[in-house]
């Protein structure tokens, strides 16, 4: 344990961020390790190219969407806290679920999560996804096997089904109605550490 | 002239002989079926009491009936006839529909329960049960004689979970996902350590004496009955997705394909005394989504009705025929050793679920309540395996087999009728979450989708391989090598959610013609 908190004095605000994300120690320790090894040349932030320099990622149909997930807007580069920020999302819920409502919701709660994936689809934050942001996905996934038409198809069919309101488009709200019957806590949760 | 009055009729004639057996299991099935229909149509029944429950009750009565009747009651459920025959289909149903994705996600726990649960049960209750059955000083019974491994074999016969009764109970309570498939995978996974424990306790309780060698021996053979089952299941199910690549000129046999294949994969798996149940299981889950994309839309409609169908009657003969040889069976009561059967099996399973819980929910993401511990402890039923494997001893090398057979029997009867009849109420009293009807919509199918590469790459962003990435690369492989392979034509391309696209088109198009919908016929 000692070693453990010695080197933990070397991450900078790590209190903080325990406090704030509910990581453990551990949890931060191994981010920050992470970190290190992704930041290949030593300056204390990432860049989009060292997430491209991990080997997975650029097969991953939406691995640009996730790279840039982790910057906010007009900026370069991420330091640790925000990276750290960013993977509570993923989080496993503790047990102790009702305690909410008194202080700022968790980033792991089922609607920061729902809300993080939201995003990922709303690339121009209007707070709806519009049938061509659902469009740019679906292409994404799908790898060119498929026909426009089809796409379409399923795009049309996908909005019809979940927009409530006739706009055309899904609404936060209407996401997160489709979602209703998914396990959230369960889809979107990383073991970090055992 | 007296042969040609007798024949007036030359060619009628009484030969009931000659079709006594084909007859008789045609009676046998009418007759569950009719019971499965009656049922179902006395009003408010259904909701009390579980139709296994009922169907045991019947089995009882006919029982009790055939013997007030003077006849011999024909010996229903010889194991041969519940091995090869009854127990197939309910495995073949239950493996073919396995919702693989639940399934996996929670292999970990579904193992943990099956085997080292199941180990934990047949070495705690036939230890204890030896070491009640030792110390009755006032009482030098028969009980003296019960060595330490003919105890353990019972142990090992007796704490098997019963896919079947899980399987009829649970369906009728519809539970929430995650409590139904930990109950049902422990109740499919668990055979392989019945298989190997059953048949070792029987060989050393035959050979005298058991050194480390042969405990060591036993987990090696775990190891290959458990394994070479699931071998011997894949390479069947590899062999009908292949297969089924080449029958799109003749579709009247696409689901004859799937139910020989299956078959012969749970045959060639006994015949090595593998696990056949985890062979069939293996089989169903590996050749579905191949032979799915690659037989017409009827011959799948019939496979699922079929299976539906035979696993349905069996469990329902299974039920009858138990209830059949409970009036039958020649019974050995002894109250000590009942009794403690009884309670040993319930305290075990407690007491094992809590343990191995309080170790799973260590390493999982989303923890397993009190409540849902004690679903999975009281939805432990016993069933028909037991009563067979019991049934299969030999009399001259276990001369207590009576008694342990009307043990067995008693188990059964409490967890089917007592635990069977209670849990309904129970999960409505703990308020359980329940099922929630699964109609699966398009947004669903493609945010799940969407999750999932999402997670993947926050796994690799992290650098944590786990469950994500693992699957990610398998369906990589997949797509790439197997799906060219197995899968005929164009549809070898298609994406899942293509796929599922088509499915929800033509179901609606379906619905929409049988509600008359649009077009008004004259």
């Amino acid at each position: 344990m000692g070693s453990k908190s010695s080197s933990l004095n070397k991450i900078p605000n790590a209190q903080e961020l325990m406090q704030e994300t509910g990581f453990s120690a551990a949890h931060i320790l191994r981010l920050y390790e992470r970190f290190e090894f992704l930041d290949v040349d030593q300056r204390g932030e990432l860049r989009p190219e060292d997430f491209g320099a991990i080997r997975e990622l650029p097969m991953n149909p939406i691995g640009d969407r996730i790279i840039s997930a982790f910057f906010s807007p007009g900026k370069e580069t991420v330091d640790f806290a925000s990276f750290v920020r960013i993977l509570a999302h993923f989080h496993p819920t503790e047990t102790s679920r009702s305690r909410d409502g008194v202080q700022p919701e968790p980033a792991n709660s089922r609607t920061r999560k729902l809300k993080f994936a939201f995003q990922l689809y709303d690339q121009d934050r209007d707070g709806k996804i519009s049938r061509e942001e659902l469009l740019q996905v679906l292409r994404t996934m799908l790898e060119m096997q498929v026909t426009e038409e089809q796409l379409q198809s399923i795009a049309e069919r996908a909005i019809q089904e979940a927009d409530l309101d006739q706009d055309d488009a899904i609404s936060f709200d209407e996401f997160r109605k489709s979602l209703e019957k998914v396990d959230i806590d369960h889809k979107m949760s990383i073991r970090f550490l055992s | 002239e007296k042969n040609y009055t007798k024949k007036a009729f030359p060619v009628l004639d009484l030969d009931y002989h000659h079709i006594q057996t084909p007859f008789e299991i045609s009676l046998w099935v009418l007759l569950a079926s009719v019971m499965k229909l009656g049922f179902h149509m006395i009003p408010r029944l259904p909701g009390i009491v579980p139709e296994s429950c009922l169907l045991i009750t019947v089995g009882l009565l006919v029982g009790g009936l055939i013997k007030l009747a003077g006849e011999k009651v024909p010996p229903v459920l010889d194991s041969q006839l519940f091995f090869l025959c009854l127990l197939p289909p309910i495995i073949l149903d239950a493996g073919y529909f396995l919702p693989i994705r639940p399934f996996m996600e929670n292999l970990g726990t579904i193992l943990m329960f099956a085997v080292v649960g199941t180990l934990w049960n047949a070495f705690f209750i036939g230890g204890l049960l030896y070491a009640v059955c030792q110390i009755q000083p006032a009482n030098p019974s028969e009980l003296h004689q019960l060595e330490i491994l003919p105890c353990l074999l019972f142990g090992s016969i007796i704490s098997a979970v019963d896919p079947v009764a899980v399987l009829a109970v649970f369906e009728e309570i519809h539970i929430n996902e995650l409590l139904h498939i930990l109950v049902f995978g422990e109740s499919l996974l668990n055979d392989a350590v019945t298989v190997v424990l059953y048949h070792l306790f029987e060989e050393y309780s035959a050979a005298g004496t058991v050194t480390v060698l042969d405990g060591f021996l036993g987990i090696i053979s775990f190891l290959v009955v458990s394994l070479g089952g699931i071998l011997v299941g894949a390479i069947y199910g590899i062999l009908t997705a292949f297969t089924s690549r080449f029958t799109s000129h003749t579709r009247v046999i696409e689901p004859l394909f799937v139910f020989v294949y299956s078959y012969m994969a749970y045959l060639s798996a006994e015949m090595f005394h593998l696990s056949g149940i985890m062979a069939l299981i293996a089989c169903g889950a590996v050749m579905r989504p191949y032979v799915e994309a690659n037989i017409s839309h009827k011959s799948h409609t019939t496979i699922k009705y079929f299976l539906k169908m035979w696993s349905s009657v069996s469990e329902t003969l299974i039920f009858i025929f138990l209830g059949v040889a409970t009036v039958d069976g020649p019974h050995h009561w002894n109250w000590t050793f009942v009794t403690v059967t009884v309670i040993l099996c319930l305290v075990s399973r407690v007491i094992g679920v809590v343990g191995l819980t309080c170790v799973i929910n260590k390493f999982r993401i989303v923890k397993l309540t009190t409540k849902d511990q004690f679903i999975v402890a009281y939805g432990g039923m016993r069933g028909a395996i037991a009563f067979s494997l019991g049934f299969l001893l030999k009399k001259e090398q276990f001369p207590m087999r009576e008694m342990f057979l009307t043990a067995i029997i008693t188990v059964i009867f409490f967890t089917v009728f007592v635990q069977g009849m209670t849990i309904k109420p129970l999960v409505e009293l703990l308020a359980v979450k329940k099922k929630q009807e699964a109609k699966r919509s398009i947004n669903e199918e493609i945010h799940t989708q969407f999750l999932d590469h999402l997670l993947t790459g926050i796994e690799d962003i992290c650098g944590h391989y786990g469950h994500h990435h693992w699957k990610d690369k398998l369906n990589r492989f997949n797509k790439k090598y197997v799906k060219k392979c197995l899968i005929a034509g164009e549809r070898s391309k298609e994406p899942q959610l293509i796929a599922f696209y088509h499915k929800m088109e033509m179901k609606q198009a379906i619905d929409l013609v049988e509600s008359g919908g649009g077009v008004n016929l004259p």
